[in-house]
Formats: structure tokens, C-alpha cells, sequence
């Protein structure tokens, strides 16, 4: 094999358009499934929290979500939404996202300390008051949390969907091994890893926003 | 949608029926027991470098920005992509290139669990150990250890899970085992091929999520678990 | 005998928690370290079993400097407690128990028998032996952690704050279970406590730090509180120290009167004429029945008729002149009746009686 130097950076220059393409459908599937799994995590915690024998079956069966490996589950899905189509790789995403965020929403209501929660009864809230001026502020920092760990793996379980004909910046990888070709692997690593590192650190800096008290704590 | 739903049970019928895929080196057992045999291989690898290494970071408390960050990286690293650059670079050929992305994928899990695990512990308990009269590494063995299991056994799951997935797509580089079935059938447009092997893939993770259950059940003391003894 | 000889704990900031502390803890007597906290009295305690080594000066342990012994080797002969028990979660209660006679390589059926006798000792209930330490009670499990520290019957019993995370009924008994585990054992215990009440109940000597780790006052528990070092203790002492101190003065100086005892078959016409106001009724088993009114005694009867007043007792010559003067306030006659171990009635000590005795107390205290 002649020497092939890790990174071309002519070829970066030549496909930057055709990079930007996949960078913003990367960001779509990975983003859709947060937003979304959140939206319905939040209510899915909430009765939860309401009802507690409905936690451990809810928990049991987004841990058997959450073990099934990606590709499968891209695979069984094609004959119902399609093949190299976006829902294809985001219905599963979506159940990652509310796996990781059902449990979190529950551990940041049920973190509310006791005494917090009986005050805020006793100085006349009503329940729903309660929950949005009381309870969910101070289940942020652990919902945050959850959402972090969500982002992260959306963003790099996207590239798996390059194996189904959507994986956004996954598809750099087909096209480097199909050519044997190091530049567009690298390409692609590095922004999925960056993009990443992105996400968290907007998030981190909504948790500070958002909870100004807890400032001092830091984030791990 | 419906009519999508049932052609892919009659693709279901169609793969798992056929005697022919029953036998032959692509027959459902060998993919199966290939697939087995490299994943626990990689579990084996990641467990013998991650379990030694996390329970050292928490039992001295060095080191754990490393484990917490690898944990990180490990989460943000795209499989695929880690494994068509790390097999290209090490040639194809073999399947030991394919082992360094399974292994380096699920050592962090392991890592970061056993660590927090360890590190968890009640300061009053390790207190309680060592001013009994416990050593170090009876401190760590008869105490740290098994009331971290739950989640050291977390880790191990969440690697196993881990190995198990990113085996099936490590079958697009050349790796045997369940993932051929899914490779080679989007190759040939053989959806049945496809989806059986994505089913049987699936059925793999739960029973491994299953055996993971099973085994806390059987080593984790009812003290730790808090399951009311039975007697 | 624990020896403390020039002892200083400082910490690589500079932080001095024990500063030459000198002291020694008598064989076979309960020492209790107070003080408020910062004062380094479980660091002090923590010292002795090698938790924290001394940074200048020598622990003896009967004469041998504890840094010549290997920490495992002498933490398994010396008995530790901690606040919250810290049992192993993972182990049942009497594996719990047994762990150091594990440790030590005792067979499997002697740890157990050895494991069961002393929960029976510390009190606790032998079918909660095969339970998990997160099935029992705060209270019980701090018994099982007395226990698992007595397992291997050490001369020797290190006790921080033991009993402060337990509600004051809990903790009470646990206190008294001490004393009488204690007055049968007769083992030699350092008891650390940031509770007065606490250290003043159960210790035989009292020593008193201050933050900084400098000893302010060492003495048993009445001499601290009749004659306290300086302002710092007399402060830490708090209120009612005079009361206080009076429980640990016996009864004995309290002369007691038997002429004011009446039976209650007498009768009423018999008595009309003392002198006195209130007479002590008791029945034919010389049983205090309480105290009668002369003045407004019925015209006539027997005393059984009358209808008797409330009345404080005390055991002669086993409590205290505060137990004394506590039965006088539950009595309208303002005077207390002695009985002995069986209840029977030995006498009155009137309020007279026990002026005089607290006189003798307070020229005693030189206060």
C-alpha cells in the first residue's frame, strides 16, 4: 500500500458542502428523538412519581429497550417506516432518550426533600403549583443530568443508522471503508465527538441557567 | 403500515423456516455460538483490564477523573466509526482489529461502575472494617466488594449489552456471527436474511439482560438488595 | 491502663486537633472524652487504635506503645464502636457479630456460639440472628454493634459517640444496658460524647477537652461538677449543675426520723394529739400508703377512712440526694419517705433532715 497521509485536507475542502448536508441531518435525527423522548418522559416520570407501582414496570421495560442493540432495531423497523428514511433511525432513539430519561425524571421529583415539599404544602400551593414552581425546579440539576447522558449517545448511536442509508455524519464511515479511505473517518469521528461535546456543554450551561443555587455544587 | 408489518412476519417465517439456514457454517447455531464466543471473549478482555483498574480507583480514590471521563468518550465515541478506522488501520484479515474497538467500548462501563460502586461504599462501614481489624484487601474484598456488586454488575451489563451490539455491527468490517445475517442480507436485498438476523440479535440482548438479572439475584446479598430474606 | 503521654495530632495544613495531651485511662473503668466539637476528643480515641497516628508523643496500651504494633493486629484486641453501628449490610446479624473471631481464625461453631451468646447479652432478641442489618431497628443495631465489638472478649473498648444518632428513650436504655454490661465485664472503655448528661451518667472519670485539643479537666463526674476547673468547663457544664451534682451524692448523710410513721389500723383519736402536721400512713406490711393531714383528719375511724395525700419515696443507701430531695417535691408534707429494696418504709427524712445534709454538700463543694 502506497503512504497515505491520515487526513487530506484538500479532500475536506472539496466535500465541505456535502459534510455540512450530513452534519445538519446528523443533528435533526439526533436532536428529534431528545426533544421528543423528553416530552414524553416528563408526564411518563410524573405519573410515575404519582403512582409508584406503576415505576418498576415502566423501568423493566425501558431497560429491555434500552439493551436491544441499535442496528436490530433499525433492521425491524424498516418494513414498517421505510428503508434510509429519518423516522427509521429516530423511533428508535427516541425510546434510548426516554429510557435514560424516565428514571431521571423520577429520581429528581422523588429527591425533593420531604420537608421542602411538606412546606410547601403547608404555606397553601396547590398541587400543580407545587409541582411547577417547587418540585420540577429542583428535579432540574438531575433531569439535566439524564438529558446529557441522552444527547451523548443520540449523537453517536445516529452514525449507526449509515448501515440502514441514514446515519447522518455515519454514512462519512461507509464511504471511508468503501474506499479504504482515512480522511472522511476521521472527519467523521471528530464532528459526531464535537458535536457531543457541544451538546453538553450547552446543556451544562442551561443547568447553570436554570439553577442559579446550585452554581456553587459545580457539575461533575 | 399494517401491510408493512405483515410482510415482515411472513419474511420471519420465511428465514426462520428454511432448514437450510439451521445448518452450514451460515447457519443460525454457528453465527450464534460466533457470536458468542467473541463477545465473551471481549467481555472477558474488558473485565480483566476494567475491574482491577476500578476497583484500585476506588479503593484509593486515584484516578477517578479518568474513569469518569473515559466514561464520557466511551459514550461519545461512534462505534462504527471506531470500528472501519481502527480495522482499516490494523488490516483486515483477522478479527483481532475488531477486538481493540469491542474491548476499549466496554471497559469504560465496567470502569466507571466498579469505581463509583467502590467509592459509594459508607465511609462508616469502610471505618468500621478497618478499625476491626481489617487489611486492606480484606477490607476491600469481604466489604467493598460485595456491597458495591449491584452496581459493579451494572457495569458489567451495560458492557455486555455494549459487546453484544457493537459485535452485530462489527459484521459490516468482516466479523462473524449474528450480524452477517444482517450485512449480508442488505447486501442481497434478502430482507428475510435481514430481519431475521436483527430478531435473533435482539433475542441475544435480552437473554443476556435476563442473565444479568438472574446472576444478581443469585450473588448479591438480600442484605445489600434489601429483599427480605427468606427463611 | 491507656496511657496518653505528650500526644499531639497535627495535620500537614497546620491544623493541631490534640496538643500534648497527657492522661491515663484506668483498667476496668469507663473514661469519657466530652467537649465541643473541634476539640479532638475522637481524634483522641481514634489515636489509640491506630485509625490516625500520633504525630509527636506515645500511647501506651499496658505499657506498650501502640505504634509498635501492627494496626490489624491491635485493632483486633481492642473492642470499637461507632455512631451508626456500621454493620456489614451484606451479612447477617451474628456473621456481623462474628467477624472478628474470623478474623482471629476461631472454628465456625465457636464464633457462632460465641456470636449468639452476646446478643443475648447486649439484650437483643436471638431470632433476629439470621436478619440483615437493614431489618432491624437504629437501637438494635447499635446493640448488635456492641456485641460484634465484644466478640472476641477485648480487654479494651473504643466507643465514638455511639449512641447520638438514636432517640433519647432508645439511647437511655442503651445507656443503661452499658452500665450493667460494664459493671459485669469490667472492661477498660474510652467513650467519646459531645454530651454532657451523657459522659457525666456513665463515665467514672470525666475528661473534658477544649477546641484545639488541650485537656481541661480530668475527675469523676461529681468532683467535675462540684468543683469545675474554670470557666470553660463550668460553662460546658451548663445549668443545674448543683442539682446535677447531687445525684452523685449518696443518701446515707440523711437522717431519717421513724416517729412519724403511723399504721393504718391505728386509730384516729390515737393521733389527733401530736404535734405534727402530716403523718406518714402504712399498711401491715409497713407499705407506704401516703401522707395524712392531722388537722383535717375525719372525727372519727381509723386512718384506713382517711383519705391519704400522694407521697415521694427514695431507696435507702442506693439512691442519691437528688432522688431525695425529688421525693420530697412530690409530697404535700414536703418531706420524703425512705423504704428499703422491698419497698418497706425505713423511715422519713424531713426537710430538715435533708437542709442538713445538703449543707454538708455545699461545704463540701467549697462553694
Amino acid at each position: 500500500m502506497h503512504e497515505e497521509p491520515l487526513v487530506r485536507w484538500d479532500w475536506i475542502g472539496r466535500n465541505w458542502p456535502n459534510i455540512q448536508v450530513l452534519l445538519e441531518d446528523h443533528v435533526v435525527m439526533s436532536l428529534v428523538p431528545i426533544v421528543v423522548g423528553l416530552l414524553v418522559a416528563l408526564p411518563l416520570g410524573l405519573a410515575c412519581v404519582r403512582w409508584r407501582w406503576l415505576y418498576q414496570p415502566t423501568v423493566g421495560v425501558m431497560n429491555v429497550v434500552y439493551s436491544l442493540p441499535s442496528l436490530a432495531v433499525f433492521i425491524v423497523l424498516i418494513p414498517v417506516t421505510g428503508l434510509a428514511t429519518r423516522t427509521t433511525v429516530m423511533i428508535p432513539l427516541t425510546f434510548y432518550a426516554m429510557a435514560v430519561l424516565i428514571p431521571a425524571v423520577v429520581d429528581g421529583l422523588t429527591a425533593v426533600p420531604d420537608h421542602v415539599r411538606q412546606s410547601a404544602v403547608a404555606m397553601g400551593f396547590t398541587p400543580l403549583r407545587r409541582l411547577l414552581r417547587v418540585e420540577l425546579p429542583i428535579a432540574v440539576p438531575v433531569v439535566l443530568a439524564g438529558l446529557r447522558v441522552a444527547a451523548v449517545s443520540s449523537i453517536s448511536l445516529v452514525s449507526v443508522g449509515a448501515l440502514v442509508g441514514r446515519g447522518g455524519l455515519g454514512y462519512l464511515f461507509i464511504d471511508g471503508w468503501q474506499r479504504q479511505f482515512y480522511t472522511p473517518i476521521i472527519v467523521g469521528i471528530v464532528l459526531v465527538v464535537l458535536l457531543a461535546a457541544v451538546a453538553d456543554m450547552l446543556l451544562v450551561l442551561a443547568q447553570r441557567l436554570l439553577t442559579p443555587w446550585s452554581r456553587a455544587r459545580g457539575s461533575a | 403500515m399494517v401491510a408493512g408489518e405483515g410482510v415482515g412476519v411472513n419474511w420471519l417465517i420465511d428465514f426462520f423456516g428454511d432448514p437450510a439456514n439451521w445448518s452450514g457454517p451460515d447457519g443460525i447455531p454457528v453465527r450464534l455460538l460466533e457470536h458468542l464466543q467473541f463477545s465473551a471473549l471481549s467481555l472477558l478482555l474488558a473485565v480483566l483490564i476494567a475491574l482491577p483498574l476500578g476497583l484500585w480507583i476506588g479503593h484509593t480514590g486515584k484516578g477517578a477523573l479518568f474513569a469518569v471521563l473515559s466514561a464520557n468518550a466511551a459514550r461519545a465515541l461512534p462505534t462504527l466509526g471506531l470500528l472501519v478506522l481502527i480495522v482499516l488501520l490494523m488490516g483486515v484479515g483477522t478479527d483481532i482489529p475488531v477486538l481493540i474497538p469491542l474491548v476499549a467500548l466496554a471497559v469504560p462501563p465496567i470502569l466507571v461502575n466498579t469505581y463509583e460502586g467502590i467509592r459509594g461504599v459508607d465511609p462508616e462501614l469502610r471505618d468500621a472494617a478497618y478499625g476491626m481489624g481489617l487489611r486492606g484487601g480484606q477490607v476491600l474484598g469481604r466489604v467493598l466488594v460485595p456491597v458495591a456488586l449491584p452496581l459493579i454488575l451494572l457495569g458489567l451489563r451495560i458492557a455486555a449489552i455494549q459487546v453484544v451490539s457493537t459485535a452485530t455491527v462489527a459484521a459490516y468490517v468482516g466479523l462473524g456471527g449474528l450480524g452477517r445475517f444482517i450485512i449480508d442480507g442488505l447486501a442481497t436485498k434478502d430482507f428475510p436474511r435481514t430481519i431475521g438476523g436483527a430478531v435473533l440479535v435482539a433475542l441475544l440482548a435480552l437473554a443476556v439482560q435476563l442473565g444479568f438479572t438472574f446472576i444478581q439475584r443469585l450473588v448479591v446479598s438480600p442484605g445489600v438488595s434489601e429483599r427480605q430474606a427468606v427463611r | 491502663m491507656i496511657t496518653f503521654d505528650g500526644v499531639t495530632k497535627r495535620y500537614a495544613d497546620g491544623t493541631v486537633a490534640v496538643d500534648h495531651l497527657s492522661l491515663e485511662v484506668p483498667t476496668g473503668e469507663i473514661t469519657v472524652f466530652v467537649g465541643p466539637s473541634g476539640c479532638g476528643k475522637t481524634t483522641s480515641l481514634r489515636m489509640i487504635n491506630r485509625m490516625i497516628d500520633a504525630t509527636e508523643g506515645r500511647i501506651l496500651l499496658d505499657g506498650v506503645d501502640v505504634k509498635t504494633i501492627d494496626p490489624p493486629t491491635l485493632r483486633r484486641g481492642i473492642g470499637y464502636v461507632i455512631q451508626q453501628a456500621g454493620l456489614f449490610p451484606h451479612r447477617k446479624i451474628v456473621d456481623n457479630v462474628a467477624t472478628v473471631p474470623h478474623l482471629l481464625g476461631w472454628d465456625r461453631k465457636k464464633a457462632r456460639d460465641r456470636a449468639m451468646e452476646l446478643l443475648e447479652r447486649v439484650g437483643l432478641d436471638l431470632k433476629l440472628a439470621d436478619r440483615y442489618p437493614f431489618q432491624l431497628s437504629g437501637g438494635q443495631q447499635q446493640r448488635v454493634g456492641v456485641a460484634r465489638a465484644l466478640a472476641a472478649d477485648p480487654p479494651v473498648l473504643l466507643m465514638d459517640e455511639p449512641f447520638s444518632a438514636v432517640d433519647p428513650i432508645v439511647r437511655a436504655s442503651l445507656q443503661e444496658e452499658l452500665l450493667r454490661l460494664q459493671a459485669e465485664l469490667n472492661k477498660t472503655i474510652v467513650f467519646v460524647t459531645h454530651d454532657i448528661d451523657e459522659a457525666v451518667k456513665l463515665g467514672d472519670r470525666v475528661a473534658v477537652l477544649r477546641v484545639g485539643g488541650h485537656l481541661a479537666q480530668l475527675d469523676a463526674p461529681s468532683t467535675l461538677l462540684a468543683r469545675p476547673a474554670d470557666d470553660f468547663v463550668r460553662e460546658f457544664l451548663g445549668r443545674d449543675r448543683g442539682i446535677r451534682r447531687l445525684s452523685f451524692v449518696t443518701d446515707e448523710g440523711v437522717r431519717l426520723r421513724t416517729d412519724l410513721t403511723v399504721p393504718a389500723s391505728a386509730e384516729i383519736s390515737s393521733v389527733r394529739d401530736t404535734a405534727e402536721p402530716w403523718l406518714a400512713v402504712v399498711d401491715e406490711e409497713n407499705r407506704p400508703l401516703g401522707w395524712v393531714s392531722v388537722k383535717d383528719l375525719p372525727e372519727s375511724g381509723t386512718l384506713a377512712d382517711a383519705r391519704p395525700a400522694p407521697y415521694g419515696t427514695f431507696v435507702r443507701g442506693r439512691d442519691s440526694l437528688r432522688a431525695a430531695l425529688d421525693a420530697t417535691l412530690l409530697s404535700p408534707s414536703r418531706s420524703a419517705i425512705a423504704v428499703d429494696d422491698s419497698g418497706r418504709v425505713e423511715g422519713v427524712a424531713t426537710r430538715e433532715a435533708l437542709d442538713e445534709a445538703l449543707d454538708k454538700v455545699a461545704g463540701g463543694a467549697g462553694a
